[in-house]
This record gives C-alpha cells, sequence and structure tokens, in this order.
C-alpha cells in the first residue's frame, strides 16, 4: 500500500465499520464492540497518516485518478493531519465512555452507527482539497449530528433541535451559494486552483463579497460572534457522550474551514478581511465568557466556553503571523482534548446527581476524588494555568499579539482568560468543595456500578486529562509542531504545488474561458 | 433568461427568510425549503445559462469547438437537491415529534433550552 492510500483511511475506516454496525443493529454487545474497535482502528490510521504527513510533506490523492482540478482531490497536510489524528483520539474516548453511559434503547437506535457516520464527515471534511466536496461531508457531519442531537427524543433534545437544524441549514444554504458564485467568477472548485486564480482575480469586490459569504458559512459552523446563538441553546440537551463528541470536533470543523479559507484562498486584501476576523474573535472571547458567567448548570457553563474559546482560535488566525497561528494550532490541539474531557467529566457528575445545576450538587472532592483530580487538571488547563497546556496555547497566542502590536486583543484575551478562571472555580467551588445539599438525589446505581462500568467512564477522562498534562510538560515537541504546522499554513505554495504538480490548468483553450469573461 | 431568473432567485430569498421570521415552526420550514431552493437556482443561474448546446466532444477532438452549456453546475444543484431533500425530510420529522411532545408549533414558547 503505497502512502497516498492512507489519506483515504479516516474516511473509510468510519465508512466500514459503520455497514457493519448496521448489519448488527439487532445485538447491543455486538454495537459495543465493533464501535470501540472501528474507533480504535480510526485512531491508529489517523496517527498513521499524521507520522507520514510528519515525514514525507503533504500527501495528496487524487480520487479515481482523476488529475486536479478536475477530480475530486483529497489533501493531508499537517493541519489537517492534527486535525483528523485529535479527532480519533477523541471519538475513541468517547465510545469507550458512551459503553457506561449511554442508554441501551439508544444503541438500539443507532447511537453507534452515527458516531462513526458523523466522524466520517469529520474527517472528510479535514482532509477535501475541494469547495463543494467540503459542503458534502459538511452535510454527511450535520444530518448524523441533527440525529445524534434528537435521539432519544426528550423536550430538550427537541426543542434544541429545532435551533440548531434550522441556523445550521442556513449556514449550509449560504455556503451553497457562495459555492454558486465562486464558481461563476472563477470556474473552479479545486481549492489549490482557487487559490491560485484568486491571487490574480482582476476584480477586488468580487473577493470581497465572497470572502464574507463564506465567513458567514464557516462563522455559523465555528460559532463566532453574532452567529453563536444555535450552540449554547442546543449543546446541554443530548446524552454527554454525544455533548462530548460535538464540543470537541463540530465547531472546529468551523474553525478549520476558516483557517483553511482566510490563509490559502482570501489572503489578498488583509486589511479588510483579517481586521474584521479579529474584532471577531475579541467579540467572541468576551461574550461567550460574559455568557458562561451567567450560567449555572455545568453543560451550559461549558458550552459558553466554548464559543469563548473559538475566539482564541480566530485571533490567531486574524494575527496572520508565524507565531500567532502556530498559537491557533496549539491552541485547536488544547481545547480539543479539554474540552471533550470537561463534558465528559461534567455527564459523569449529571449521572451522579441526576442533574448538572450546580445547586443541587456538591461534595463530590470527597466522594469522588479521582473525579476531582481530572477535572481540576482539565479546569486550570482551560483556564490557562502553568505548566498545563492551555497556558502554553495562550502565552503563543499573546506573544503573536504583542509581536503584531495588537495590544487590544491581547488585553481582551487575558481578562477573558481570568474570566475563564473564575467560572471554572465557580463549578469546582460548587459541585467539588461545598458539602452535599440536603435535597440532592444521589444516583444509588451509579454507586453500586461494576468495576468495568466505573473504568469505562473514568478511563477516558483520566487518559485526557493525562494528555493535557503531557502537551504541558512536553510543550517544546508540541510547539515545533505547531510552529511547523503554521509555515505550511502561510506557504501558499507548497500547498498549491502539491495538488497541481504540473501548475495552473493552463490548457484550457479560449474558447471555454470566453464565457466567464462577460 | 439571466434577469428573470435573477429576480426569481432574489424573490424566493426574500420569501424564504420572511417564512422564517414567522412564529409558527411549519413556516419556519418551508422558509428553510425555499431558501435552499433559492440557492439552487442560484448555483444554476451562476453556471451560465447556455440554450441548446450540449457538452459533447466532437469526434476526434479534445475540447467542444462552441461555447456549450456547463454540465457541472447542474452536477452541483443535482447533489445539493438530494441533500436538501433529505434534510428536509428530517425537519418535518423534527417538528411533528416537537409538536406532539410540546403541544405547541409557535416558536415563542420554545424558550426551555436557551439562556
Amino acid at each position: 500500500m503505497n502512502a497516498q492510500a492512507v489519506v483515504i483511511l479516516p474516511i473509510a475506516l468510519p465508512l466500514a465499520t459503520m455497514v457493519m454496525l448496521l448489519l448488527s443493529l439487532k445485538s447491543i454487545p455486538a454495537q459495543k464492540l465493533i464501535g470501540v474497535v472501528g474507533s480504535a482502528l480510526l485512531l491508529l490510521s489517523t496517527a498513521t497518516l499524521a507520522w507520514l504527513v510528519d515525514r514525507d510533506g503533504i500527501l495528496v490523492l487524487q480520487a479515481g485518478n482523476w488529475p486536479a482540478p478536475f477530480g475530486i482531490t483529497l489533501v493531508a497536510d499537517r493541519l489537517s493531519s492534527i486535525m483528523v489524528l485529535l479527532a480519533g483520539l477523541m471519538v475513541f474516548a468517547v465510545s469507550v465512555y458512551s459503553l457506561a453511559s449511554v442508554d441501551n434503547s439508544r444503541v438500539r437506535f443507532g447511537f453507534h452507527p452515527l458516531i462513526q457516520l458523523l466522524l466520517m464527515g469529520v474527517c472528510g471534511a479535514f482532509l477535501t482539497g475541494d469547495l463543494f466536496n467540503l459542503y458534502v461531508w459538511f452535510e454527511v457531519m450535520l444530518i448524523a449530528s441533527f440525529v445524534l442531537l434528537t435521539l432519544g427524543g426528550e423536550r430538550g433534545q427537541l426543542e434544541g433541535a429545532i435551533k440548531y437544524v434550522t441556523l445550521n441549514l442556513i449556514s449550509s444554504a449560504v455556503f451553497l451559494a457562495a459555492i454558486g458564485v465562486i464558481y461563476a467568477a472563477t470556474g473552479t472548485l479545486n481549492m489549490a486552483d482557487l487559490a491560485l486564480k484568486l491571487r490574480s482575480f482582476p476584480n477586488e469586490g468580487t473577493v470581497s463579497v465572497l470572502s464574507m459569504l463564506f465567513l458567514i458559512a464557516f462563522g455559523t459552523k465555528a460559532a463566532v460572534f453574532p452567529l453563536f446563538f444555535w450552540l449554547p441553546a442546543s449543546y446541554h440537551t443530548p446524552p454527554v457522550a454525544v455533548s462530548a463528541i460535538f464540543a470537541g470536533l463540530l465547531t472546529k470543523v468551523g474553525v478549520y474551514s476558516l483557517i483553511r479559507a482566510f490563509t490559502l484562498l482570501f489572503v489578498t486584501d488583509l486589511e479588510f478581511t483579517h481586521n474584521l476576523l479579529l474584532l471577531i474573535a475579541g467579540l467572541t472571547m468576551v461574550t461567550g465568557v460574559l455568557g458562561a458567567m451567567a450560567q449555572n448548570e455545568v453543560r451550559r457553563i461549558l458550552s459558553f466556553h466554548i464559543v469563548s474559546q473559538i475566539g482564541y482560535m480566530v485571533m490567531g488566525l486574524a494575527l496572520f503571523t508565524p507565531l500567532a497561528l502556530a498559537g491557533t494550532v496549539f491552541y485547536i490541539i488544547h481545547h480539543i482534548v479539554v474540552k471533550t474531557n470537561l463534558f465528559l467529566i461534567g455527564g459523569v457528575v449529571e449521572q451522579r446527581f441526576r442533574t448538572g445545576r450546580l445547586e443541587r450538587i456538591g461534595g463530590l472532592y470527597r466522594s469522588a476524588p479521582v473525579l476531582a483530580t481530572v477535572f481540576f487538571l482539565s479546569a486550570m488547563s482551560l483556564a490557562g494555568v502553568p505548566p498545563l497546556s492551555g497556558f502554553f496555547a495562550k502565552l503563543t497566542l499573546i506573544r503573536g499579539g504583542l509581536e503584531a502590536e495588537r495590544y487590544a486583543i491581547v488585553v481582551a484575551a487575558l481578562v477573558v482568560s481570568l474570566l475563564t478562571l473564575f467560572s471554572m472555580t465557580k463549578i469546582w467551588s460548587e459541585a467539588f468543595w461545598k458539602p452535599p445539599p440536603g435535597d440532592a438525589v444521589t444516583d444509588v446505581s451509579s454507586r453500586n456500578r461494576s468495576r468495568t462500568g466505573r473504568a469505562c467512564l473514568y478511563g477516558p477522562t483520566i487518559l485526557l486529562a493525562s494528555i493535557t498534562v503531557g502537551i504541558g510538560v512536553m510543550a517544546g515537541p508540541v510547539m515545533n509542531a505547531s510552529m511547523a504546522t503554521a509555515e505550511q499554513l502561510l506557504d501558499q505554495n507548497a500547498y498549491i504545488n502539491a495538488v497541481l504538480p504540473d501548475g495552473p490548468t493552463g490548457q484550457v483553450p479560449a474558447v471555454s474561458r470566453e464565457r466567464r469573461s462577460p | 433568461m439571466d434577469i428573470l431568473l435573477a429576480i426569481t432567485v432574489g424573490g424566493l430569498y426574500a420569501a424564504g427568510i420572511y417564512m422564517m421570521l414567522r412564529r409558527n415552526v411549519v413556516k419556519l420550514l418551508i422558509g428553510l425549503g425555499l431558501l435552499s431552493h433559492a440557492a439552487n437556482l442560484l448555483l444554476f443561474t451562476a453556471g451560465g445559462l447556455v440554450r441548446g448546446r450540449v457538452p459533447v466532444v466532437p469526434d476526434g477532438g479534445t475540447w467542444p469547438l462552441v461555447i456549450v452549456a456547463d454540465p457541472l453546475p447542474q452536477a452541483l444543484i443535482l447533489t445539493a437537491i438530494v441533500i436538501s431533500f433529505a434534510v428536509l425530510a428530517f425537519a418535518l420529522v423534527l417538528i411533528y415529534r416537537t409538536y406532539q411532545t410540546l403541544g405547541t408549533e409557535d416558536l415563542d414558547e420554545l424558550k426551555a433550552t436557551d439562556t
């Protein structure tokens, strides 16, 4: 098997796993076994891909051997390979966690196949090098997430789903319209080819309109200000395993697309686009964290923090220096691990007390010291306390901001960091330190849970918490990888040459060009 | 023809957004449907309108000799129609289940999960 074929594995493996899961839908043990084994294989394949990309540089697979820009291109550069690796890691952790946390009726209605379908969409979006293909992967991911969100049909789930579905469909419609306009303007949808054609595009106004259309489409998926309202309205409603994978991966697909669009395609008018991104980043951070402070339920607080942290990622992109982009990449790595873990821990808390409302829970420091430790590590990392992963991520971003002399955003980032610490401390003191309130319901069944059940709940959280600590301790290598990723992102020619080894598509005869220049 | 289609697309967008701003969930769904139709038609119009020229390469040649209709936007639209069909079917079931469970079709009453 040659190296290129590995690029398709993160898409093909979830598909194969999903088919097998659908064939064995009647047997719950088979569902659980195949789900976990499939996720483990996915993790393995993504790790292989990341290793290969690190060794050989950008890997390109032309589907069906149709040369770009005519066929569908799959591209794995450093950013893509890091993203799919994180996706593989998260789905593995969540699959194991779901063994003990997702009820059998949800498993019977296809929880595991849907998770695999979701992952296929997510990995496809990370790996594709074609805009329309990206739209299709978005839709694959969305339809899987719609069903996962509503699976079980509880009141809150249905209500949250209406908002989630509506806003995501609007964003898809905008994305589709943007694809139509960009095709009309340039006659191609291959990202590398687009990057070339947009460089020398005569009409600046058209490019600005296009960049804004994509900003709205991807910004809604990434939940940036002021397009984030679907997120806090829906993420706290489904089962925890579902929220955790959503929190870790879905908004990051939007962020990834933003990074791709604004490092590869729309880099001609930095003054306008990237300054706007910087403003959005600041507002996203601040509104997200203020929203979180007003909440009193574990998962609602965490949902608002996702919004706030998306701001940090966009900040690095907006500053558009190697250091700041490296900060963004580092932040994404840190954020996906920590955020998923916090949701998983929040899920254990909710299972114990049958609620996530802070005034009705407490005493966990005494009754669950392991849980308290992993929560403390993740929460402090999220707030950016050294020597955990969040500290280095924020440090890099802030250094990037200072170097670029954008002091306002640096101040915003620091203040938001402090407020994050405040709201993590709130969860800590309410859920862990305060004695349990008199009327607290403790779920007896969770106390008597079997050893394997407990291992399934705690194992993934401990794994992710140790990764957080690991990123902090091994910040050097992670930083080097982020820096290399940032440099690769800023070197558009490397991407273009990898996809289009024969140079731009110059052979198109005048006849078919003519129509494009009315 | 271009102008007629442009007006149609604009009208569909306007109608779609107007319907989405109504309080009834059914109207919201109709609005979403109109919005996806508008996007599809936009794609179709933006791809360029050429009448009665099939994209067939003549015998022995490598390129069509005249300006032909671009088949790609139509392939894209076909994909987009299939996707929006599936998504709207899902959304229909969703609003029906929501109506059954919550007993209301007024969006203003769906506030429990908001912040």
